[in-house]
């Protein structure tokens, strides 16, 4: 069989990215994905009849704007990818503990407006913090735009790129680039700290700054962890992207560009190893048998798998193993979904009237609307979530993040029906005491659930049918390592040129010819796509 | 509880201690080892070139590989081609980083298919861990639990085959087998650090003082006597055989680049196999073999005239060394520096003065005059030496086999 | 009288920088006068006998990698600084058994080898690692942070020389710095090591003064400090002053006055007076008035701006990062005179350990459960506590047979819910002496006498903000050019001629006097240009 040009393992939407821009360029790719659907995390299934879930991830906030431009993604017609992105003008809803709601929407102005009755000075502050952090954003995304500089032992192209770099952060000022720097470090409560007081509007962004990652608001990094959120929301916090028909639609729609660009997408198939000859990959093996030879290996599995699980350990240096294991995952999300026979109703805040907050119909108006509920009234209470796994066991009052997918689509789900997809942190992957099991499993999605009636009294009532998934779960189901959503935590030591180790940040290997380009790569997950495009910028570059 | 002691003796401590006449001792990997029993060493190091001598080499690293995977371990930590060694053959060898550095040397013995001893200089055992991924493979420690003697010496073999019940006079050069001494389960190596005909033994930690009270008991018409450490370091200088953290600094001690050396810039070329199963640092060394090597690793032997002549502007013979020199010197070649000399010393057999030395290629040819650097009198003077072949002695002992 | 009161330079406060500062000044001819508010100087360094006979290193108590510059510049040494060694570092464990590391590398190799044999060939791995950090890292420590918002042509220089720098150094060593300054203690250290004890007690390093847990990320590249020493030539860098860390500031104010630096104690500095963005002064709290064209403030960046200033002469992008300047204190002091040798008993009766540390750090659960119960506002039930007890050290410390203990404790909360008050601060000595008493069985009927210090009693006695003992927390985004604040990292404030030298600056942290001596450079090298260019220009910028 002549060998392609390049196998790429796995068509989630990086793997999709990466396979569509080298088939544009010229190259024979073929995608191989164990699983029979496109669009790897990004998943819909019809987990009960009638019903189509978002089992893995259930909002998008900042696709890669040259992805959806240079690929039409967004464009109808026969030559576009017809994907239809809806945006709800509420993004969050918070419920607090007496019952009323802090909700945040994309207007600035507005959002000041929400915020007033919780402090007067942090509503006024509220327009001048998301210029801040729409500039910072703005910052982090140049980094996020370009392979991590090599410092070390830097050559004259290093030092070029550097310089480009250098000249691109200098013309946003230096003085956000700065800013930026001192940013990044940060515990997203000392961020907070800096700008706000009310206790319920800290909280509600600093769950932004620990999604993901097994670290509490206290703990420095996640103070970056907000602003990764932010790149490409244009200073929104949690903005929120609904792809309608399901999340699927979004892989199908990267398939219909891969193969339309050239590629060819084989799905139902494992791979079993990569193929190393004298140091340099030579295709893949499958787990069904047969084998595909290319002179490429391009993987978008996360970096441990491909590497300690693909590739025969003796083709790799012991430093270079053990900064493989040394790769921190440590899952921590764990997704609940749930079909309801009636619209989840937020506790009105009975008080709420009384001292003027927002909450009670407004906020319901919020989650009809499609906000994203956001349980994380203070920072505290994250904390308090996160001391749990730290020991070893799930939050016992977790941090949620639910969003009522059939609000902005009611097609996801039966006439008359609901669906709500709940995120919960912590539910560590590693338990101290046993292992997931179905026990486990049941008892967090009633944790889940009870947290939830907290703030939705008519839950219990309203569910027809619960499906959860516990880190366990997701590993399996999605390949995700140790159930983490973005192929590595995104710590500060995990990222830029940490990742996916220190030294290998540029998409390459140790292995000639065989690259990463998954959540685990530069800039990391979260349905950015561009560690799918950077790779493939880099293997192009490479073909030079 | 107690705080632990810095320094331990050895299983053979008993009886080593009360022999060390001149209380002079050293410390080896945490434990005492004389560096001469008598007062001076000399007699000693005649012991180990015209009679036979014990020398206490129990504080080597030891390690155990066992288990299907233990020859795939092996081939992928050192330099030699491990699937070319038969069961009862042992192996010299460096072992490299990525880098093709060299971490450490030692012996591997191949007790069995699937059964091998690694003594190092260095502690390994994180190393052979590391390297042990996707294999089906025991690493054991036997540090403490085996302790070894060194019998070395012309009239080893007539020792040991008396008091052994295997076939031991027929162990070949670089061979090892299990046999009983006085009744003492051991393995006996061909092997030593004198480059003279001798054998190490190994035995469990417990047995150690029975096998050296088996040994003196038979050793004195042999003309066995310990020996300590200074003897041991002028016979391993004739032979030419490298001293860690002397000739060489183990890689991942290493603090600049510049203190690691490779295999073939060590004079152990010889053991990389290139065509081996992928070991630690082969690509390097693949890579390094393509092109010409920067440093070589030579003997030098001092030039006796001009020693002499260095001595005599001061009115003096000259000064030789008693003991082996580990402090390094410059080498000139036409007024240039072009290495460096590391164990330097006076071969009482040869009557030369001796060294190694790590040279620049294009200095390293045998016979290259080269300019040693000696102190006569609180001055820096220059003296003559000449690039050699190392080893220096190499009897035929040393190999045969009757 | 005005002739009296008129210097060339004024040092507000005299901790260690401040004298160190003065000292040099001193040296260069300056007229000198360093102010401190207590009856004594040395700020957190300081011996005093509060219980008859017995002298307590009262608040910080251990020479932690004092500049040798320092020492040989102001010959420390004539002045009567004598280091002994600390030299082993004892981990008591709850099941009677304990971890040691000691100043003998096989003796430390054999104890580690119990816990783990993998960690003690790791341990000389991660040793040979730290000391080519801490020499990458060196030159770093004795630069003028650079600004880099507007860099003049010597900021570029510094900037370019560290870009050089960081090229220079091979791939390994930059990842490896790469990751101790981002990552947790716990975390960096679980790449090595497998012992929980040992891995607990070398974070225990990295949380230090910082309100963080040893799994909190940006606790790692502490560990660095602890091999800082051996590339100093620094033979002792880790040590005790005899007659306590008093000590240390007594021979350095003992310099100062060698070079004609008047010190005044019971002098509090209530304002530093400025006039058209210059400093021209200070005033005390009983209204005298001193004036000097250079005024130097050893105190926090808090107290410094906030208290001595009107932070309305300042600029409002600096006041605002000074307001949000972390200064969150986390630790308190216990000091215990005892009728008797404490008796560990894991390793019960005399020996060397005695004269070394003892660190009660079981495990990385431990430290952060510790780090829990203060977070939310309380202290630490079973504190992670560094020991030492200097009689054993110095004998002259307590009376013979006697001895004094002196107990670093973490953590402890500042803003401690509901306040600090005198059950609440025996409350958190309690839970002191009732955790040790598990090592050390015979330590609560041998006290003799106990001093408690929370953050606000060090806040409150020794003048540290929030009682933090580094004038601010030691956090990426607050080292180097953002300590204590972008473009006035460089000793300088906004106000001409007033100065800062205290630990609020880089590089901040432990008795190390490099603040104070860097700003003294600073300073001479500011009057020279001023002097070059006649008394109108500006100095410094």
């Amino acid at each position: 069989m002549k060998a392609c040009d390049a196998v790429v393992i796995g068509a989630g939407h990086n793997g999709l990215i990466a396979a569509a821009y080298l088939a544009r360029a010229g190259l024979r790719v073929v995608v191989v994905e164990r699983s029979e659907a496109a669009g790897g995390c990004g998943a819909t299934e019809e987990v009960w009849p009638g019903y189509r879930v978002d089992t893995g991830a259930h909002s998008l906030t900042g696709i890669d704007p040259r992805v959806m431009a240079g690929f039409g993604l967004k464009e109808a017609g026969p030559r576009g990818a017809g994907l239809d992105l809806m945006s709800p003008a509420p993004c969050v809803v918070s419920p607090q503990p007496e019952g009323e709601a802090l909700i945040l929407e994309r207007d600035p102005a507005r959002t000041a407006d929400l915020i007033r009755p919780f402090s007067a000075r942090d509503a006024a502050r509220w327009p001048e913090f998301v210029r801040a952090m729409s500039r910072a954003s703005r910052a982090l995304g140049v980094l996020y735009g370009t392979l991590p500089p090599r410092l070390a032992g830097a050559g004259r192209g290093d030092l070029w790129e550097l310089l480009r770099l250098g000249a691109k952060m200098n013309r946003l000022g230096r003085r956000d680039a700065l800013e930026l720097m001192r940013l990044i470090p940060m515990t997203v409560e000392e961020l907070l700290h800096e700008w706000f007081e009310s206790e319920a509007l800290k909280g509600t962004l600093a769950a932004e700054g620990i999604r993901g990652i097994c670290q509490g608001p206290l703990a420095s990094g996640t103070g970056y962890m907000f602003l990764h959120h932010m790149v490409g929301a244009g200073g929104v916090v949690r903005r929120r992207r609904q792809v309608r028909g399901g999340m699927g639609a979004l892989g199908d729609a990267l398939r219909r560009v891969a193969v339309a660009a050239g590629a060819e997408v084989r799905l139902g198939h494992e791979v079993a190893s990569i193929r190393v000859e004298d140091g340099h990959a030579t295709g893949i093996a499958l787990a069904g048998g047969g084998e595909i030879a290319a002179s490429r290996v391009v993987s978008s599995a996360d970096p441990g798998h491909t590497l300690l699980g693909l590739v025969d350990p003796g083709e790799l240096a012991p430093e270079f193993l053990r900064a493989l294991d040394n790769i921190k995952y440590r899952g921590v999300v764990a997704k609940v979904h749930l079909a309801l026979g009636e619209p989840p109703r937020l506790r009105s805040g009975g008080d709420a009237a009384q001292t003027a907050l927002p909450g009670g119909d407004v906020a319901q108006a919020a989650l009809l609307a499609g906000a994203a509920i956001t349980v994380a009234p203070s920072i505290h209470y994250i904390e308090r979530a996160y001391d749990d796994a730290k020991y070893g066991r799930p939050s016992v009052r977790p941090v949620l993040d639910a969003v009522l997918t059939t609000a902005l689509d009611p097609s996801l789900a039966p006439e008359g029906c609901h669906l709500l997809s709940v995120a919960s942190q912590y539910t560590p992957f590693r338990l101290t005491h046993g292992s997931w099991n179905a026990e486990r499993r049941e008892a967090l999605g009633d944790a889940v659930v009870q947290a939830l009636t907290e703030h939705i009294p008519n839950l219990e009532g309203a569910i027809l049918h619960r499906h959860v998934l516990t880190p366990a779960d997701l590993a399996d189901r999605f390949a995700l390592p140790e159930g983490n959503i973005h192929h590595g935590e995104m710590t500060l030591d995990q990222v830029f040129l940490g990742r996916p180790v220190a030294g290998w940040a540029r998409y390459r290997t140790p292995i000639d010819g065989l690259y990463l380009c998954g959540a685990g790569t530069h800039p990391g997950g979260g349905l950015n796509g561009r560690p799918g495009g950077g790779a493939a910028a880099r293997i192009l570059r490479d073909l030079k | 509880m107690r705080v632990p002691s810095a320094v331990r003796g050895t299983p053979f401590h008993e009886r080593t201690g009360p022999l060390c006449q001149a209380g002079n001792w050293r410390r080896w990997a945490g434990h005492f080892a004389a560096s001469s029993y008598e007062p001076t060493h000399e007699h000693e190091y005649q012991a180990i070139r015209s009679a036979c001598a014990l020398i206490d080499v129990s504080p080597l690293y030891k390690y155990r590989l066992s288990g299907p995977g233990a020859a795939a371990l092996a081939n992928r930590v050192v330099t030699r081609d491990v699937d070319r060694q038969d069961v009862g053959r042992v192996y010299y060898t460096p072992w490299c980083d990525a880098a093709g550095k060299v971490r450490d040397d030692g012996t591997l013995h191949r007790l069995g298919a699937s059964d091998f001893r690694l003594t190092s200089a260095e502690p390994t055992l994180t190393w052979l861990h590391e390297n042990a991924r996707g294999l089906d493979v025991n690493i054991e420690e036997e540090t403490e639990r085996v302790a070894a003697l060194a019998l070395q010496g012309p009239r080893s073999r007539d020792l040991l085959r008396r008091i052994t019940d295997g076939d031991v006079a027929e162990l070949r050069y670089f061979g090892v087998m299990s046999a009983r001494i006085a009744g003492i389960a051991a393995e006996i190596s061909r092997t030593g650090y004198t480059g003279d005909l001798g054998y190490e033994i190994w035995v469990r930690a417990a047995d150690a003082i029975p096998l050296w009270d088996a040994l003196t008991a038979a050793g004195g018409p042999f003309g066995l006597a310990p020996a300590g450490m200074l003897a041991l370091d002028m016979a391993r200088l004739e032979a030419g055989l490298l001293l860690v953290d002397v000739d060489f600094i183990p890689a991942h001690r290493a603090i600049i680049e510049g203190q690691k050396s490779s295999p073939y810039e060590l004079g152990l070329g010889w053991t990389v196999s290139l065509e081996a199963s992928n070991f630690v640092g082969r690509a390097a060394l693949r890579a390094e073999r393509a092109r010409p090597p920067a440093w070589r690793f030579r003997g030098i032997a001092l030039d006796w005239e001009s020693l002499e002549a260095a001595y005599a502007t001061v009115g003096l013979p000259p000064q030789l060394p008693g003991t082996t020199l580990r402090d390094s010197v410059p080498l000139y070649a036409g007024g240039r520096q072009v290495g460096y000399a590391t164990s330097r010393g006076w071969s009482p057999t040869l009557k030369t003065y001796l060294g190694l030395a790590h040279l620049e290629a294009e200095s390293a040819v045998v016979g290259t005059a080269l300019e040693i650097e000696v102190t006569v009198e609180h001055r820096r003077r220059r003296a003559g030496a000449t690039v050699a072949k190392a080893p220096f002695f190499d009897p035929e002992r040393k190999r045969a086999t009757p | 009288m005005r002739a009296t009161n008129t210097y060339d330079a004024i040092i507000v406060g005299g901790g260690h920088n401040g004298l160190i500062n003065a000292a040099y000044l001193a040296r260069a001819g300056l007229r000198v006068v360093v102010l401190e508010r207590r009856h004594l100087v040395g700020g957190a360094a300081v011996t005093e006998e509060i219980f008859p006979g017995f002298k307590y290193s009262v608040a910080s108590y251990v020479v932690s990698l004092l500049r040798p510059e320092i020492i040989r510049d102001l010959q420390l040494a004539r002045h009567g600084l004598e280091i002994l060694p600390l030299e082993s570092t004892v981990t008591p464990l709850p099941n009677g058994d304990y971890l040691g590391r000691w100043a003998d590398h096989d003796q430390t190799r054999r104890d580690l080898y119990r816990h783990s044999p993998k960690d003690a060939e790791a341990y000389d791995d991660f040793a040979t690692l730290m000391y080519q950090l801490a020499w990458a890292v060196k030159p770093l420590l004795g630069v003028v942070p650079p600004d880099p918002i507007s860099p003049g042509l010597r900021d570029l220089k510094t900037l370019l020389m560290l870009g050089r720098h960081a090229r220079g150094l091979d791939e390994k060593r930059f990842h490896a710095l790469f990751k101790l300054g981002t990552m947790s203690a716990a975390d960096y250290l679980d790449e090595w090591f497998e012992s929980d004890p040992l891995k607990a007690t070398m974070s225990a390093s990295g949380i230090i003064g910082t309100f963080l847990g040893p799994r909190s990320p940006g606790t790692a590249y502490v560990l660095l400090h602890h091999y800082m020493g051996e590339i100093d030539g620094v033979f002792r860098a880790w040590g005790f002053a005899r007659g306590g860390n008093g000590m240390v500031s007594e021979s350095i104010a003992s310099a100062a006055k060698s070079h004609g630096a008047e010190i005044r104690t019971g002098a509090t500095v209530e304002r530093v007076l400025t006039r058209n963005g210059w400093v021209h002064g200070v005033v005390l709290d009983d209204g005298e008035e001193l004036t000097a064209k250079t005024v130097v403030s050893g105190v926090d960046p808090k107290r410094t701006f906030l208290g001595l200033l009107d932070p309305d002469e300042l600029p409002d992008d600096f006041a605002r990062a000074i307001r949000r300047f972390r200064i969150r204190g986390s630790s308190g002091k216990v000091n215990l005179s005892l009728s008797e040798a404490p008796e560990f008993s894991c390793l019960p009766g005399g020996g060397p350990h005695l004269r070394g540390a003892f660190s009660i750090s079981p495990s990385l659960d431990y430290l952060e459960r510790a780090y829990d119960d203060a977070k939310y506002g309380g202290f630490s039930h079973r504190p992670y506590m560094d020991i030492v007890i200097p009689s054993m050290i110095d004998p002259g410390m307590a009376p013979p047979g006697r001895h004094v203990m002196s107990i670093f404790v973490q953590y402890a909360a500042f803003d401690l819910k509901g306040g600090w008050d005198d059950a609440k601060r025996e409350a958190f000595g309690d839970a002191v002496v009732d955790t040790l008493s598990e090592y050390v069985p015979n330590l609560a009927d041998s006290i003799l006498h106990r001093q408690v210090l929370t953050p606000l009693d060090m806040q409150e006695q020794l003048g540290l903000t929030e009682g933090n003992i580094f004038h601010g927390e030691l956090t990426p985004q607050q080292l180097f050019f953002f300590r204590p604040s972008p473009a006035w990292a460089d000793y300088r404030t906004p106000v001409r001629g007033f100065y800062q030298c205290g630990s609020g600056t880089h590089p901040g942290g432990g008795v190390c006097g490099a603040s104070g001596r860097l700003a003294a450079l600073e300073i001479l090298r500011d009057l020279r240009r001023r002097r070059g260019a006649g008394t109108t220009a500006a100095p410094g910028r």
